[in-house]
Parts: C-alpha cells; structure tokens; sequence
C-alpha cells in the first residue's frame, strides 16, 4: 500500500500543503498556539479579524458554553491591520504556511483600503469577512443582502492583488443565493459558515449571560447545518468552497469534503485541544489511506445522494 | 512553559458539601507552577462541558511529585470532574497564567479570599518567605469551612468569617482585616474572590497605602491568550484597554485593573 497521501490542495490560486486551516479569532495570530504544536503543519492560518484602527472589542462575559458549542461576542479586538504587517506577518512568514488576511469593517471604504493597504503585504488571501455578527463595524450588514455582498465583492476586488474569499454568514434565508452573489462579483472562493446568531440566558439572574446580550454559535453543535451549507453552496458556485463549523476530528474534515469543500478550517475546537488541527490532519490522512485514495482532491463533492 | 498533559488522579476527597479537592500526580506541575497560576481542566469526555475549567493550583508538593486542585460544584463541568475515579487520567493544560509577586521584598503580608477565591491563597502563603503572615477567608456558613488546618499551619494568624455567623466573625471578612491593618503594617495584601469583596480589599488598601495585588475571574475560551474573551479592563496611561485574565493575568497589580 502507497503510504504517502497527497493532501496538498489549490484553492484558485491559493496553494497549501495540506487543506487545514486555522479558523479566524480562534487562533490569533498563532503565537500562542506555536508553544502547543509545529505550526509548519499547518495547511494554513486565517488571522483574527483585522480592522482599519485597532478595536477594544465588546464588554465580557464574551463567551457562554452551549450544548456541544459556545457563543461568542468578541467584538473583533484586534491591534489593526497596520500593527498586523509589521508586528505578525514576520512571526508568521518563519512557518511554512499559508497566511490568510481575514478583514473587516464599517463601510466598503475601510475594506477597500483594507485590501489596498494589505496589497504588498506578504499574504497568500484575502478573507472578506461580512458576516461577524457581533458588531455593526463587522460587516453583517454587507453579508446579509446578494445586493450587500455584490457591491463589497466587486469594490474590494479592483484594490485585491491575492486570491479573494468572501467569508458567508449562515444568518441568511438562503445562503445559496449569497454564495451566488460572491462568485458573480468576482469573489475567488467562498468558506462559510461563519458562527449563527443565538442567546442563552440566565435563567436565576434573569438575563443573558453575554454582556452583548447575543452572539455567535459555533462548534460540533452547528455541523450538520455547516455541512448542509457548504452542500448547497459547492452544487451551485463553480469556484472553490471552503467549509467550516463544528471540526474537531479528520471524520468531520471528511464530511465537509465531501459535501464539497476544497478546504477546511477548524476553530472552536482549538480551544479544547490546542493540537485539534493536526490531529484533523492525521484523522484525514488514516480515512484516505484506509480507502487508498492517493490524493485529497480526490474526494472532493464525492457525496452521493440517497436516491 | 504550559503543556497539554493527562495526569493522574492520585486521591480524590470530599471536603464539605458539593467542594472537593483532587490531588493529581504531575512532575511538570509540582516542581514548575508558581502561585497563583492555574491549569485549564477538561472536565469530561466528548463534547458535553465542552471547553476546558480554569481551576487555581492551591498546593503543590514537590518531594512527591503531586498537586491539589480543590473545586466547588457549579455546573455540569464541576459536576462531571467530582465523578472520576481514583487511578484515571485527568487532560489538563498548564501551569497557567501570570502569578502572584512573592518576592523577599514583602515582609508583612496579607491574603484575603472569599469562597472559591481562597484556593490559589494557600500555594502563596506556603511559598512566601515573608516573616508574617495573616490570612483571612469568608465563607457562607460553617459547613463551607475548608482546608482551616492547612490555612493555619501556612499562615501566623488565621481570621474566619462566615454570612451567617455559624462561625468566626459574622458579615464581611474585610471587616476583620480593616482591623488589623493599624496593628500589623502590612507591605501587601493579595485577595481572590467574589468582585464585591476584590473591589473593597483594594479601596482599603489604597486607603491606607498598601501595595495589592488580586487574582480575577472572566469566563474563558482558549485559556491561553489567543481567542480573546477573557477580557478585564485595564488601565494605559490615562485611556484604559482590555486585557487578558487567562495570560496578562488572572494575577494583575490592583492599579491596574479598572473595576465597573
Ligand atoms: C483563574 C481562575 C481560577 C479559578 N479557580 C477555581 C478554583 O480553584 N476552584 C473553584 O472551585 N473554581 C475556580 N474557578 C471558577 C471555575 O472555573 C468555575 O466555577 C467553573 O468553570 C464552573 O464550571 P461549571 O461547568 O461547573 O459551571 P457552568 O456554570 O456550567 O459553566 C459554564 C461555563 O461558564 C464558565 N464559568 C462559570 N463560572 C465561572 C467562573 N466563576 N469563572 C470562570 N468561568 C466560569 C465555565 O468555565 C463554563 O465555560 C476559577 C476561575 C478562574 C477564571
Ligand atoms: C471566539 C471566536 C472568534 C471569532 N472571530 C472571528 C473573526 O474575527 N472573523 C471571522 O471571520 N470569524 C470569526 N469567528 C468564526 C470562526 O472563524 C468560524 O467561522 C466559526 O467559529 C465556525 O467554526 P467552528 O465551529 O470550527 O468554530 C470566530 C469564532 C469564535 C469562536
Ligand atoms: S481565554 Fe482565550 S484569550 Fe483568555
């Protein structure tokens, strides 16, 4: 048996060497987790959310565990795209992997000088992120609209010098109809899904537990509406998908391939096990080796529908 | 530096209703964790209690290799650590977090805890060299006293107070350490416990021109100063910022800190 699985991938343009990916703001900028594992496994890092001007972010508590997930409401604290380039980049480029610039904003010009500004920085994407349900400046309020998402995609993509993926919110009727609009106006690749507006409450202090009342869901419990997603988007945009929501193991990587993803990321998983994205890997790698499949590519969109 | 690790449980006790202490076997832990810092405790298997429980390190000893945690039932984390056995694997990282000041400079020194607040206060007094040293615990009521033994042979002079009165003083246990602050001329005071009690230690000690250092508590994610949602306020100058209390604290100078 061949032992040596190719796991490499490209996602219109963007070239990894395998198809994991830190999730944005579960991973900082991966110094952190450096202490914990060899980032140079990595296929690749979106970064914490970066904005304009540095963000304090929201009011804590900025986090509720749910069953099988958590909600968030960080708010984006993030030190801005300026202090990104010079302080991060460099820490970074020490890894062999690949670096993802996940942005936001409160208007199309923050993104677009966004984009310009991180034009000859040394990134390998673009991430847009519209859909951060946590702040007004977080760009839901493009995400959420195909008209929203048309104009930011088209806007950002003329200052783009780096493969553009346009980030989804689940928050949405019908998610293949942004996905849609993302690819018509030019977006590179799509991932989705960013986390899903949810609340949980108090019930003995009569009130929410997050400081920001709501935030997002993410974790195991939101995969089977993730996968369903990132289904219905990949059967109906030919540019590449990217998916996410609730990974913890190479099984449910698998899950998302196969539902169509060209890629992966993995994020509130890493707050249990620090090494989650490489045991992923390792669990991708033992699925594709026990159905000798040489390459990852392979299994792409290979789901086949009960009849 | 902090490692995943799955150590041992060694013993694993009830102390009064609903708080327990468990003592783990861990080489790392023992003869490198400084007071004050804490270890992020997966409570339990698969995805139930999902994220990891910050838990202070309230003693370590280190000819045997072992370290206690002791934990008050809260929800269903608590709940599921105060159900292991004896003999299995605990996955914790750690040690974590920015620890106590416990340098020789001190030499009267003052801790002032409150429920679960008091744990990390008992590593500091054992690891202080101080000449003397007070401690002060409130608790609900009588049933909720714990680890007095270990509290008294640690410190010179041991203060209880508890809500109701069932033991020691009855009300707040900052009231017995305004007493004694004329008498004593304490060069620090460190205190971890319920905001309210946090928030008067420090108004009395910066009263009264005594350096304090306390210990918070924020709701966590990673546990490791990268996904952000552990934020306490602090101050920058004359603006403020958020801080981290899982890597810039849960320890922070009490000047630091902006309390609202
Ligand atoms: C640095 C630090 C040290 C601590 N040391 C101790 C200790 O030595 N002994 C002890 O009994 N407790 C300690 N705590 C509090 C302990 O972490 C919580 O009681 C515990 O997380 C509750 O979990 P649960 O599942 O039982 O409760 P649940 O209410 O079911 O927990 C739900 C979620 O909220 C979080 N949460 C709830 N209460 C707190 C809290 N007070 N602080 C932080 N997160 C919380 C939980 O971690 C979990 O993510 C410490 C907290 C911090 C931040
Ligand atoms: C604490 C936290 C912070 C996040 N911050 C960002 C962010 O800054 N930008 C972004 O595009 N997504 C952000 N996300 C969403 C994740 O990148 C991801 O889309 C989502 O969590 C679903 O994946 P998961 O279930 O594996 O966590 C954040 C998620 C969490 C839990
Ligand atoms: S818990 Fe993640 S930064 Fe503190």
């Amino acid at each position: 048996m061949n032992n040596n699985v190719d796991l490499s991938v490209n996602i219109a343009g963007l070239k990894l060497k395998n198809p994991v990916i830190a999730a944005s703001g579960t991973f900082g900028f991966g110094r952190e987790y450096a202490e914990y594992m060899d980032l140079n496994k990595l296929g690749g890092i979106s970064v914490k959310g970066l904005t304009l001007k540095p963000r304090q972010g929201n009011k804590p508590p900025r986090i509720a565990e749910t069953p099988a997930g958590i909600l968030n409401s960080v708010g984006l604290q993030n030190p801005g795209v300026e202090a990104f380039i010079k302080e991060e980049i460099p820490f970074l480029r020490q890894y062999n992997l690949g670096i993802i610039a996940n942005i936001a904003g409160n208007t199309i010009e923050d993104y677009c000088e966004m984009a310009e500004i991180l034009g000859d920085a040394d990134i390998d994407a673009i991430e847009l992120n519209v859909s951060c349900p946590n702040v007004k400046a977080g760009g839901i309020a493009f995400g959420t609209s195909c008209a929203g998402i048309s104009e930011i995609t088209k806007r950002v993509k003329a200052y783009c010098k780096k493969p553009l993926i346009v980030k989804l919110t689940p928050n949405v009727t019908d998610i293949k109809e942004t996905a849609k609009a993302a690819e018509d106006s030019g977006a590179d690749a799509v991932s989705l899904i960013n986390t899903i507006l949810g609340m949980a409450i108090d019930i003995h202090r009569r009130k929410p537990i997050l400081a920001n009342n709501m935030g997002g869901l993410s974790g195991p419990a939101v995969k089977p509406v993730a996968v369903r997603m990132v289904y219905e988007v990949s059967k109906t945009v030919k540019i590449p998908v990217i998916g996410m929501g609730g990974i913890t193991t190479g099984e449910d990587a698998i899950e998302f391939l196969l539902a169509g993803a060209a890629a992966v990321m993995v994020g509130t998983a890493n707050f249990v096990n620090p090494a989650a994205c490489l045991d992923v890997i390792h669990g991708m790698e033992a699925y594709l080796r026990q159905y000798h499949i040489g390459c990852v590519s392979e299994i792409v969109g290979k789901l086949e529908l009960n009849q | 530096m902090a490692q995943v690790l799955k150590e041992k449980i060694a013993a694993l006790d009830k102390l009064a209703p609903g708080v327990f202490k468990m003592t783990l076997k861990s080489e790392i832990i023992a003869q490198t964790a400084l007071p004050g810092q804490f270890v992020n405790v997966k409570c339990s298997e698969g995805l139930n209690a999902l994220l990891r429980r910050p838990i202070s390190i309230c003693n370590v000893d280190r000819d045997s290799n072992t370290f206690d945690i002791v934990f008050q039932i809260k929800g269903i984390g608590t709940e599921y650590l105060s159900q292991k056995k004896v003999g299995s694997e605990v996955d914790i990282i750690g040690p974590l977090g920015n620890p106590f000041r416990v340098e020789g400079e001190f030499k009267k020194i003052a801790v002032v805890g409150g429920g679960i607040g008091i744990f990390p206060l008992l590593n500091l007094l054992k690891a202080s060299s101080a000449e003397h040293k007070d401690a002060f615990l409130g608790f609900r009521n009588k049933e909720l006293i714990v680890l007095e033994e270990e509290f008294t042979q640690a410190s010179d002079q041991l203060f209880i107070s508890t809500d109701d009165g069932s033991a020691g003083h009855k009300g707040l246990i900052t009231d017995l350490f305004i007493n004694e602050i004329d008498k004593k001329k304490y060069d620090i005071v460190y205190t971890c416990g319920p905001t309210p009690m946090i928030k008067k230690v420090v108004e009395i000690a910066h009263k009264n021109n005594i350096r304090c250092q306390v210990s918070l508590e924020q709701r966590m994610g990673c546990g490791i100063g990268a996904c952000l949602v552990c934020a306490c306020k602090t101050r920058l100058g004359d603006e403020w910022e958020y801080s981290h209390v899982c890597k810039d604290g849960p320890v922070f100078w009490s000047n630091e800190v902006i309390f609202d």
